[in-house]
């Protein structure tokens, strides 16, 4: 009997093992070529060990590089998505937070509409979006913007946090917020001093959802933006325009990783957050 | 002066009315009990007072001053909740001046209303801690010190007590008794335990559907309930209601229960002749039905029964007899001992008897 268990724990393992490396193919990939020089590359095949480690790649990708003309590397397009991301990503979790807060707890006529066409948009797809937004973009003289990209991310994004705090506040037991309304504290009081600090959990979740995502996004960085103002994401596509000439896998590879890092190190450092956030209520 | 009037209070829910014209009026200093079991509209009817709820119909006025459209803040009111609603993220000591800081009252004042309360309650070496930290009696202890340091014109107390366990209750129904006999506050409480009502009202509202059934002090709501609802809802076990019929004999009137053809004199109904040779429904308390040799004023009456059940508590003896055919409930002494099945004596305490229409279910008085 303890053998067959046995056998089964290695099996489950053994296959565990199997799909995570089968999955981590692509990265191992790139983390080996971002560490090759292009001959090593062109001699040696796409896949394979690098002959010698070059880190040269990094910081040549990050300030020297050539993408379209400009030879400033990513580091451009890397702040750009900076600049885009952080303001997007606060003010759409803070708008999320508001509205999660009243349509829990500040119950009004009609509140399950006006909650279900705001989740409506977590279901329309971008492509659909795109016609609306240049006209918006384009009347409002945001065409090719970072101020108009991060416009854009934080209505797209209120759905989601708005289903997020809202699905997370209404654990919060309605005698908390009849105890402050007594107590004499309004909306905005209740929100700061009560509801807030109570939120953290729903709030990193949020973040880390609006930040990956907004950094991740292409679609509306390439249709909205041009040149230098584009976020990292589209300048990638750019970068790998010149793949047709003299192939720089090295370079390109380094690109991939850097742009990819804060997105990678935001859910090393609140990958356990995210999960546990997910799954908690606001009061025990 | 009243501190509360309520006056033809309704509360629909669509055309499902919850509050069928309430109207109550609590005088200052009182400790008004609202009793009922769930369901029966007495949370709701707090929260419409406490301004938290809105009455669809009706009037309340607190100290005077009607609150028709003024907000819970503005009431002068102070609450506590079932679940203590102590705000998670904060200690003691912000819980408690919370209310205070959002009306701008001065530092300094707040910190002597804080130590007041916090001595009053012994919470002292607790204003630092979080509610996660306390004990349910704790919660219960600072939820009632965040009412205290507002000293509004009226507390309301929404089943603060439902939430500890057996003992912990009785201990802190005894402390919250104590408070108010020493601050004598104008209290409103809402509890579905009617030994808490009887323990602590000054007076207690019995809420039934949507309506107050009685609103008496608790010897007349105990002794002359105004119906059969309250009758078998106050009391633990609650009053004998059976059938009977009103005879007249020598010596004056008398109810009839039964095949036995029992006869219990009436003395203590004035209206009882109006039913002459008509069924009526008979109460009796448990308590008035004793072991034999139990001496009731009056002498008592004898009668012999036989016992179904009984259930020792220690302090006394709940008997399952039958009276004229019908089970009742008896309290006898504990050391007693009442075999099932056999037959025994019984001193029936007939001057408490109550009569009630069987129509109406309302008291004969």
């Amino acid at each position: 009997m303890p053998d067959s268990r046995l056998l089964s724990r290695l099996a489950i393992h053994a296959t565990l093992i199997a799909f995570a490396a089968f999955w981590l193919v692509p990265l191992l990939v790139v983390v080996l070529n971002s560490l090759r020089s292009t001959e090593d590359i062109a001699h040696g095949g796409v896949i394979n060990l690098p002959h010698q480690l070059v880190w040269s790649n990094f910081s040549q990708t990050w300030s020297s590089y050539c993408i379209a003309q400009h030879c400033t590397g990513i580091q451009p397009y890397f702040w750009n998505s900076m600049r885009m991301v952080i303001p997007a990503t606060l003010i759409s979790t803070l708008f999320g937070a508001l509205n999660g807060y009243s349509l829990s707890l500040w119950r009004f006529r009609g509140d399950r509409f006006v909650f279900g066409i705001m989740t409506l948009g977590v279901f329309l797809p971008e492509q659909m979006r795109l016609v609306p937004w240049v006209i918006v973009l384009r009347d409002l003289g945001l065409f090719n913007t970072i101020s108009g990209l991060v416009m854009i991310h934080i209505v797209q994004g209120i759905s989601f946090t708005t289903l997020f705090c809202r699905n997370y506040y209404v654990s919060i037991p309605p005698d908390l917020l009849k105890a402050a309304r007594i107590d004499g504290a309004g909306f905005f009081r209740i929100f700061w001093r009560i509801v807030l600090p109570l939120s953290p959990p729903i709030l990193i979740v949020t973040v880390i959802w609006q930040f990956t995502g907004i950094w991740n996004e292409y679609l509306y960085g390439v249709t909205f933006s041009s040149g230098e103002n584009q976020p990292i994401t589209a300048a990638l596509i750019a970068l790998s325009a010149r793949l047709s000439d003299a192939p720089q896998y090295g370079e390109q590879s380094a690109a991939v990783l850097l742009a990819a890092a804060p997105t990678l190190l935001v859910y090393l450092f609140g990958g356990r957050y995210f999960v546990r956030g997910l799954t908690a209520g606001a009061v025990k | 002066m009243s501190a509360l009037r309520i006056r033809d209070v309704w509360k629909r829910y669509g055309a499902l009315p919850v509050l069928k014209g309430i109207d109550l009026a609590i005088d200052s200093g009182e400790f008004a009990i609202l009793v009922g079991p769930s369901g029966c509209g007495k949370s709701t009817l707090l929260n419409i007072i406490a301004g938290l709820d809105t009455a669809s119909q009706g009037s309340i006025e607190i100290g005077d001053r009607p609150m028709n459209g003024v907000a819970a803040k503005d009431r002068n009111i102070a609450m506590v909740f079932q679940s203590y609603a102590l705000y998670p993220s904060m200690t003691v000591r912000q819980n408690m001046t919370f209310g205070m800081e959002c009306r701008r009252v001065p530092k300094r004042q707040q910190v002597e209303a804080l130590t007041r309360v916090a001595k009053l309650l012994q919470i002292e070496a607790l204003l630092d801690r979080k509610p996660s930290q306390l004990s349910g009696g704790q919660r219960q202890r600072v939820a009632m010190g965040r009412a205290l340091v507002r000293d509004p014109l009226l507390f309301l107390f929404d089943e603060p007590l439902s939430n500890l366990d057996a003992k912990l209750r009785v201990e802190m129904r005894m402390e919250i008794k104590r408070l108010h006999q020493r601050i004598g506050s104008t209290i409103v409480y809402v509890t579905h335990d009617q030994i808490e009502a009887m323990t602590l009202a000054t007076r207690i509202a019995v809420m039934h559907l949507g309506e107050v059934q009685q609103f008496a002090d608790p010897d007349t709501v105990y002794n002359k309930p105004a119906n059969l609802f309250v009758a078998r809802f106050m009391g633990a076990p609650p009053m004998n209601t059976l059938p009977a019929r009103v005879v007249a004999a020598s010596g004056g009137l008398f109810a009839m229960i039964g095949a036995d053809e029992i006869r219990l004199p009436l003395q203590g109904t004035t209206q009882a002749g109006d039913y002459l040779d008509r069924e009526v429904v008979l109460g009796i308390r448990p308590e008035c039905i004793a072991e034999h040799n139990r001496r009731f004023e009056d002498g008592g009456l004898l009668v012999e029964a036989p016992v179904e059940m009984t259930e020792p508590t220690g302090a006394e003896t709940i008997v399952l007899l039958r009276l004229g055919g019908h089970e009742v409930l008896g309290r006898v002494a504990p050391d007693i001992r009442l075999k099932p099945g056999e037959r025994a004596r019984f001193a029936l305490d007939t001057r408490k008897i109550c009569l009630f229409d069987p129509a109406t279910e309302r008291l004969i008085g």
